[in-house]
């Protein structure tokens, strides 16, 4: 029955703003626990080096230290950490974490000793009293030094610095397409590291009751319950006596998806010194020891025909891993990057070969996009680059290339679920009035204006995941993801989601579906998340998952709530179940609209339980568990359009139109708010972030005055627009939001600014484009003299 | 991030905050705005025994035309020195370089005083206070002393300051006649220190030709560097954009900016040369109006 929908699909406020904006919110900082004592982290001074001996003597006796932990008292007593990604298939090494160095620091932000204070300046003090002897070895940083021969090594159990080789064909034959082709465009790109930044650090309170061997944990996690799972297993303590909380998380980008040594370090502590313990990240040891992003050298290679259709990519990938294999780590440069590689082109030939190094950086790990943002990348720098070699407009090459009807299988094996992707090509062409800035581009151009134009389609796989192949990719779990749903006497509503929003607005999008779906108020309708002593196991928050994977299981649990509602109004109102309609949070009887009961009756009747039919239990609550069919494909089409300085090489946004179909939108409100987001992180790898090692393994970018995250001034005003074809296997038609514009924008700016430059002959600048990264490459290609000459 | 621990003292006379400085000068430092100091107090990069706050010292924010010249007190903000009906209409160069710096979040904490006493070598002010030729007055309990504002900065963070003195005032010229300025500041991220600035001055006889011409970089040097060779090019030459083009090529002579990760030196005499064109360029465009307007 199509009806006027009261939430779904409205610009509803945020339900947790009131909250978060009048610092209300409860972050794991703000836990204060009666007899808390700090620990702090002494990190190294060497990138690479054998701890000789560690003399912690001096420290001990400044008053107020309670004790100094180094590796030696850790090693026997948790387990190291390992990857929870064992990638088949690939030769995963068993890299292993201690999560306090005892024989090698192998980066900077590697723990070599704990301190544990009453207070944390008594801590940060007893720090600097600690005396480590260090033997310095040698340090490599970069993949492609890192897999030479001779290179310094990191681990035992990874010769060559190789953690796994992970290798994909799909479709035919590169070698054939190639034969077919009339170019083949050889590119070496680099997909920088970028740093997350998230707003909070992270932090750890630990607390231990001996008597109940309970061990409760605070800790800013995206997934309470796997942070449990793990925890549990390499503290050795059992699930059921561990508790995770993660309370209001300050943003993530997927740096809070990871177990990381200092959860584990102050719940072990906890537990010997009976005292709660807390740690809270300093912004750089944020910068230095919570994982990085991205970090490919990518060697591509296209085959196309003279009319623009690319029949073939190749790629071979050396991603960077850092010192260790994260949690996550191994699945994102692989399964999200290369089974990503066909993107919404008709593309006949898939070849991947991805080498996981270890280096001495800081580990890598999923960060907003996980894979699919450096997939995108490589596909649109080679659209526009295929379309200038053969003299084409990039728009063109696009157009010969993308799909035309979904469902769509392509060469990877990915079934694209549903899409009209050369209809919103085409819509965000005109938007952004594509055409028209191709004139005012080449009049400018004989006054001396450089402007560029840059076009960015892409398609994701999203709402990760059917179980059973994030399973055979070798992931540690399944991917499904479940809510309870708890409607109380007087018809008030609890949801316990094991999703765990932290930003992204789930407790206001939730509520929506709920209230939409039960006819109540919306105010009626709370969401719970993120202890995991309350709410049931699910997988978390990330890889824009939470609204049709967890969104799906609201929904799935609402329905059974419904279902057993409806036989209770049966009975209430002496009607056949059969009989019994519902809406607008009422049940009549068919044909009788004046004999009804609303919800909230029947959610009294279900507690007072007198009038119950005999085959339904008291109580009104549902549990639901959905494991996705498919994926889910958000995809779309951003265009940028930027000015560059010809004289500085300061680039200016003046237009940026972002066309997205992500499936049915929950509040729009809230998925603009992710693709400015998203589009904004995506300009930041475009033209500003990068993290900078020296050769010694120094983060050269461990503040924010040098690695430059843009700010509201440096971001232009950006369109958003959305275009919405169902999911057909997904109860909401949802397909995800979050990382659209991460993935998108990057390409569509870069584009944009080699366009501005393309009539100089300059094909491709790695990232990020600062002003100074501009000049220095044209004046290494000798563009510099051609352009203040007028540029023909 | 947490500071070594230290001791505050917060003066309430300036009397009282010289006797401080007196007695404790060698391991205090003064607090004005904080947002030098405490960054690096926080990485413990400075680990200051005593810190002697003067935020409380009545009378040592204003800005005032006394005596031909404006007296600007130490503890004036950078929001305030931007805001500035004074400055605006007797020195705009000054408010023009405060709307520079940082954000608005940074200019309403930030001091004059902390700024110069600072010395980074990218700041802002340096640059106009040096084309501007202007004074900073120094106090100790033994006395004052006024230097020129090219003679105070030493280096990178490096001053004449000595232990036992307080920054309590700059004074910067009242602009008169013909004249026109410009602040023009290169970054790469809103609100970041200057990759180049370029502060310019111009003045323009009766007849439109150049009478004065002041140029002084900033972020391409040790301390602000006075573009002497820009200066001379053009005084008493008749003032026209191409004898500016021309002469700002002059602005690299005798630099050696410093290469960081941001950019290499080369990229940096590149841009002063663009940089110092376009604020000479404007600065001649406010000279002109004013000149029509007189
Ligand atoms: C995010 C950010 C961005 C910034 N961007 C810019 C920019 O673009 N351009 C720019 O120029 N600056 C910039 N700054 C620096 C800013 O202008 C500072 O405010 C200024 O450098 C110091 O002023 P303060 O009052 O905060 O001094 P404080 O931090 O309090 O002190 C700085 C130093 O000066 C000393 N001191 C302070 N006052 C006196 C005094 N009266 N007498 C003697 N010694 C004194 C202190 O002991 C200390 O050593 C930025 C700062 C931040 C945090």
């Amino acid at each position: 029955m199509a009806r006027e929908r009261r939430y779904i699909g409205k610009r509803i406020k945020r339900k947790e703003d009131p909250r978060l904006i009048t610092g209300k919110g409860l972050y794991v900082d703000d836990i204060h626990l009666p007899g808390m004592v700090y620990a702090a982290f002494l990190r190294p001074p060497y990138a690479h080096a054998r701890i000789k001996s560690i003399d912690t003597s001096k420290a001990e006796k400044i008053p107020g230290v309670i004790g100094v932990f180094t590796g030696e008292y850790f090693k026997d007593k948790v387990a190291p950490l390992t990857t929870a990604w064992a990638l088949t298939n690939a030769d995963l090494k068993p890299v292993k974490w201690p999560v306090v160095a005892y024989d090698k620091v192998r980066f900077t932000g590697d723990i070599v000793a704990v301190v544990v204070a009453e207070d944390p300046y008594t801590a940060y003090d007893a720090l600097e009293a600690i005396e480590v002897e260090y033997e310095p070895l040698p340090v490599v940083v970069d993949v492609e030094e890192a897999v030479k021969p001779g290179a310094p090594q990191l681990h035992d159990e990874a010769p060559g610095n190789i953690a796994f080789k992970w290798t994909f064909r799909g479709g035919r034959d590169f070698d054939e397409v190639a034969k077919e082709a009339d170019i083949i465009v050889k590119k070496r790109f680099i997909n920088q590291r970028l740093i997350p930044s998230a707003m909070e650090t992270r932090a750890a309170v630990a607390s231990y009751n001996p008597a109940t061997g309970e061990l409760t944990v605070w800790v800013t996690s995206q997934n309470p319950h796997v942070h449990r799972l793990i925890m549990a297993s390499v503290l050795g303590i059992p699930e059921h006596k561990l508790r995770v909380i993660a309370p209001d998380v300050g943003g993530g980008f997927g740096s809070k998806i990871p177990v990381y040594p200092g959860e584990v370090i102050v719940a072990r502590l906890a537990m010997d010194l009976g005292r709660p313990v807390k740690w809270v990240e300093t912004r750089r040891e944020n910068f230095l020891g919570t994982i990085h992003g991205r970090d490919h050298v990518d060697y591509v290679e296209v085959a196309a025909k003279k009319n623009g259709e690319v029949l073939g990519v190749r790629v071979r990938t050396l991603a960077n891993l850092g010192a260790y294999i994260s949690t996550a780590a191994p699945g994102v440069p692989t399964i999200l990057f290369g089974l990503m590689l066909s993107g919404p082109y008709k593309i006949k030939s898939v070849d991947v070969e991805v080498k996981g190094v270890l280096t001495n950086t800081t580990p890598v790990d999923a960060y907003r996009g996980a894979g699919r943002p450096e997939a995108t990348y490589i596909l649109e720098r080679m659209m526009d680059i295929v379309a200038r070699r053969l003299g084409m407009d990039p728009a063109d090459v696009r157009r010969v290339n993308l799909i035309e009807k979904a469902p769509y299988t392509a060469v990877t094996g990915l079934t694209y679920d549903s899409g009209r992707y050369l209809e919103v090509f085409e819509k965000a062409l005109k938007i952004a009035e594509y055409y028209k800035w191709r004139e005012v581009q080449s009049e400018e151009r004989r006054k001396g204006r450089l402007i560029g134009i840059g076009i960015s389609s892409y398609i994701e796989m999203c709402g990760l995941a059917p179980s059973r192949i994030a399973r055979a990719t070798g992931f540690g779990l399944g991917l499904w993801e479940s809510v309870l749903v708890r409607v109380h006497p007087t018809g008030k509503v609890s949801v316990y989601t094991g999703s765990h929003p932290h930003g992204q607005g789930e407790e206001t999008s939730f509520a929506q579906i709920v209230a939409e779906e039960l006819g109540i108020p919306i105010e009626d309708v709370e969401i719970v998340h993120g202890d995991t002593a309350q709410t049931p196991f699910g997988m978390g928050t990330y890889g824009s998952r939470t609204t049709p994977v967890g969104g799906a299981a609201v929904y799935r649990a609402v329905a059974k709530i419904k279902e057993k509602a409806r036989k209770i109004a049966a009975a209430l109102l002496e009607a056949r179940e059969e009989d019994i309609e519902f809406s607008e949070g009422k049940f009549y009887v068919k044909g009788h609209p004046e004999k009804s009961v609303t919800f909230q009756d029947v959610a009294l009747a279900a507690y007072t339980a007198d009038k119950l039919p005999p085959d339904v239990e008291p109580g009104l609550e549902a549990i639901a568990f959905y494991d996705p069919e498919n994926f889910t494909f958000p995809y779309g089409t951003h265009i940028a359009v930027v000015e560059v300085d010809p004289e500085t090489f300061k680039v200016k946004i003046l237009r940026y139109v972002a066309v997205d179909d992500a499936g049915v939108i929950i509040n729009p409100l809230l998925a603009e708010g992710q693709v400015h987001g998203g589009v904004v992180q995506g300009i930041a790898q475009a033209l500003y972030e990068y993290a900078v090692y020296d050769e010694n393994g120094n983060l050269l970018t461990a503040g924010f005055n040098d690695y430059m995250i843009p700010t509201a001034l440096d971001v232009p005003n950006i369109e958003s627009y959305f275009e919405e074809t169902p999911a057909p296997h997904n109860p909401l038609g949802a397909k995800g939001i979050g990382e659209t514009g991460t993935i998108a924008a990057t390409p569509a700016v870069v584009n944009a600014v080699l366009d501005a430059l393309a009539h100089l002959g300059i094909e491709h600048i790695d990232m990020p484009l600062t002003p100074y990264r501009i000049w220095k490459a044209l004046k290494e290609a000798g563009l510099l003299e051609k352009l203040k000459a007028g540029g023909e | 991030m947490y500071p070594a621990s230290f001791k505050v003292f917060v003066p309430k006379s300036l009397d009282e905050a010289l006797e401080l400085l007196a007695k404790y000068g060698e391991e205090a430092k003064v607090l004005a705005g904080g947002h030098s100091l405490i960054p690096l107090m926080r990485l413990r990069l400075v680990k200051p025994k005593y810190v002697i706050y003067i935020g409380k010292i009545p009378g040592l924010s204003y800005i005032r035309e006394e005596g031909g010249v404006i007296r600007i007190g130490a503890m004036t903000t950078h929001n305030e020195i931007e805001e500035s009906q004074l400055l605006k209409e007797k020195n705009p160069l000054l408010s023009e370089t405060a709307s520079h710096i940082g954000d608005l979040q940074v200019r309403n904490m930030g001091t004059i005083g902390g700024s110069l006493a600072h010395a980074d070598p990218a700041a802002d002010y340096p640059a106009a206070l040096t084309a501007l030729e202007a004074d900073v007055v120094l106090k100790s309990a033994k006395g004052e002393r006024v230097l020129k504002v090219s003679d105070f900065i030493q280096g990178p963070y490096l001053t004449d300051l000595r232990p036992d003195e307080l920054l309590v005032e700059v004074r910067v010229p009242v602009l008169s006649g013909a004249f026109g300025t410009s602040y023009k500041k290169l970054y790469f991220r809103a609100g970041d220190f200057a990759i180049v600035g370029v502060a310019a001055l111009v003045e323009l006889s009766p007849e439109g030709s150049f009478k004065r011409v002041r140029v002084a970089l900033t972020g391409v040097g040790e301390k602000p560097v006075r573009a002497r060779g820009v200066e001379e090019e053009l005084e008493g030459k008749e003032a026209s954009e191409e004898a500016i083009a021309k002469a700002a090529e002059r602005a690299k002579e005798g630099l050696n900016p410093p290469s960081d990760i941001r950019a290499s030196s080369e990229y940096r005499r590149e841009m002063s040369v663009v940089l110092t064109r376009r604020a000479l360029i404007e600065a001649l465009r406010r000279a002109r109006e004013r000149l029509k307007s007189q």
